[in-house]
């Protein structure tokens, strides 16, 4: 709640819209929602009390997001979810808050699979025994089926995501989001704010026409607080499988990720290239780390991630 | 209200949305140049950017420090060019610092829409090209609402040709459907990648998907448009090169040829409408 206290055009005096003088104070006398105040249900949501408690036992929790969409969000919250899973003691949950175009049931191998329902609340798809997954995906009757649906039922889902799903303990909850600044991120924002959110990672693609996006989302982190844990760059550069000459595909006019990195004074963790095989290894939902483990790409992740562990282990 | 977004938009012949359920495959580019295309084909052409939170239509068309101007019967759009053929509208031109942040919930991007359709005045215009934001949410559900009497001619989706992104856009598929939107077509965008080095053509996010997808949808494919990085430098130079004219600039590279055939096809199924 304490995301936005007041409205920034409230009237001078305006009391904050989820307090008890909501709607009654003097200062809402002609405020065109003085209706909307007076009849909203008062107090913290006790949802939050419920999350709270099911995220007591999630020891960190990282967003994956960008300001830009098809910059390789779901591929790198994967990725990173698929390396963290790779030693056997560490549990690792992805929880994927994108409604409209879930893509982490494809990418992690679970299409087709669906949510079970137990006593502690709905059970997350297991890809192996420390690596669970929650997705809309896992909820459709047709996977080619559209989900029209306006903020308030997708902040719902996302609230049932954090309150009913039986997480179990976990060392790791990686949350994959949708491109932008809206009803999603600032829901997550709110509803994780009591159980402390440990930082994002931004993820971005070196042309100014993402990194002005990308800056947004930046901004975005600065405003509801949630610390930055670093930059990485994907499909930076190209490297021509037959003659292993090297091209750009986004070119970074701008000095890319990494002068905006500095420029904003957030850690810049590296860049990824683009490898055609990244993209296979997606569609075909398995690990690229795993599978191509000499691949340019693969050191580059690797180096990321061992970037990511070391702000978590000091 | 709806009196208003229709006097606005009487004037406009065409409207056509560019959608897609994927983020980043191109709706913002291909809006711009399918609107350089109908502009060098001497149409008038206006393009509405309803991405709140991640506006490209600016920095595509070189506009990033243009402001809005208010007239007696609306905001002004902003002008690309002398000849006053080709006008944008994006929110991008009404903040105050372009890294500012649009953090807005669902009715007050509801709310921004609505004002961009009965609030800027676009005059007479061949075609209105609406660059929208990815999924099927908010704004979808609004434009849709909003345009219904301004009977809209269809949409366009836009793909990548991998499994990933297609799952996305089957949905946005379905969501036209839904919301009886024409789907005008399908265009497969950075599909291939011819190495300058040695011509040899690379799959970057593999080929032939959105074709695939059309079929089976029974919507017509438009074509498939390669990764070309000459794109990126052409937008992204403008503020240093000295020839200010981008549909001129746009019209001698290699994708003009890709995107005329696909805005003739357009134009040619848009026009057997109004017959």
């Amino acid at each position: 709640m304490a995301v936005i206290d007041k409205p920034e055009n409230a009237p001078e005096h305006c009391p904050g819209p989820s307090t008890e003088q909501a709607g009654k104070a003097s200062a809402c006398e002609g405020c065109p929602n003085q209706k909307i105040c007076a009849t909203a249900p008062k107090g913290p949501d006790p949802a939050l009390q419920f999350i709270k408690e099911r995220m007591n036992s999630v020891k960190h929790k990282i967003l994956v997001l960008s300001g830009k969409g098809g910059v390789g969000k779901s591929t790198f919250t994967a990725q990173l979810g698929f390396a963290f899973a790779s030693e056997e003691s560490v549990q690792v949950g992805v929880m994927d808050i994108d409604v409209c175009g879930p893509s982490i049931p494809k990418i992690m191998g679970l299409d087709g699979e669906q949510v079970h329902q137990s006593l502690s609340g709905w059970s997350p798809v297991y890809v192996q025994d420390n690596l669970g997954v929650m997705s809309i995906g896992f909820m459709l009757s047709d996977p080619d089926e559209a989900v029209v649906w306006r903020g308030p039922k997708k902040n719902g889902i996302i609230k049932q995501f954090l309150k009913d799903v039986d997480w179990g303990d976990l060392d790791f909850m990686l949350v994959d989001t949708p491109p932008g600044t809206s009803d999603e991120h600032l829901s997550i924002a709110q509803y994780l704010k009591e159980s402390e959110i440990d930082g994002a990672i931004i993820i971005t693609t070196p042309q100014e026409v993402a990194l002005q996006d990308v800056r947004k989302e930046i901004d975005f982190c600065r405003k509801v607080k949630i610390p930055i844990l670093g930059v990485v760059e994907n499909m930076s550069g190209f490297i021509c499988p037959n003659c292993k000459g090297e091209s750009i595909i986004f070119a970074p006019t701008t000095g890319g990720a990494k002068k905006m990195a500095e420029d904003l004074n957030i850690k810049y963790l590296g860049s990824i290239p683009l490898d055609p095989r990244i993209g296979k290894a997606c569609d075909m939902g398995i690990s690229f780390l795993d599978e191509y483990p000499d691949s340019p790409a693969c050191k580059a992740y690797l180096d990321i991630i061992s970037e990511i562990k070391k702000q978590f282990t000091d | 209200m709806s009196d208003s977004i229709s006097t606005q938009l009487g004037n406009i012949k065409h409207i056509i949305l560019v959608l897609s359920g994927k983020g980043g495959v191109g709706k913002s580019s291909i809006s711009t140049q399918l609107s350089l295309c109908l502009a060098k084909k001497g149409h008038k052409v206006g393009i509405l950017d309803i991405d709140l939170t991640g506006p490209s239509i600016p920095r595509m068309f070189g506009l990033e420090n243009r402001q809005v101007h208010q007239a007696s019967s609306g905001w002004v759009p902003v002008f690309t060019d002398e000849s006053q053929n080709l006008c944008c509208m994006s929110i991008g031109f009404l903040l105050q610092k372009k890294d500012d942040s649009v953090v807005w919930r669902g009715p007050k991007k509801n709310a921004m829409i609505k004002q961009f359709l009965s609030d800027v005045c676009w005059g007479e215009l061949d075609y209105l090209i609406i660059d929208t934001p990815p999924g099927t949410s908010d704004e979808h559900i609004s434009v849709v609402e909003y345009l219904k009497d301004a009977n809209p001619d269809g949409a366009i989706l836009v793909t990548t040709p991998q499994a990933v992104a297609l799952a996305d856009v089957r949905k946005e598929l379905n969501f036209c459907k839904k919301v009886n939107l024409p789907i005008l077509g399908v265009i497969e965008n950075m599909s291939g990648f011819i190495c300058p080095h040695c011509e040899e053509c690379t799959n970057l996010f593999s080929t032939g998907g959105g074709e695939a997808m059309a079929h089976e949808f029974g919507v017509e494919f438009l074509g498939r448009v390669p990764i070309d990085p000459s794109l990126t430098l052409i937008v992204e130079n403008q503020d240093s090169s000295p020839d200010k004219d981008l549909i001129k600039k746009y019209s001698a590279s290699n994708l003009f040829k890709v995107l005329s055939n696909i805005t003739d096809k357009i134009i040619e199924k848009v026009s057997l409408k109004n017959t």
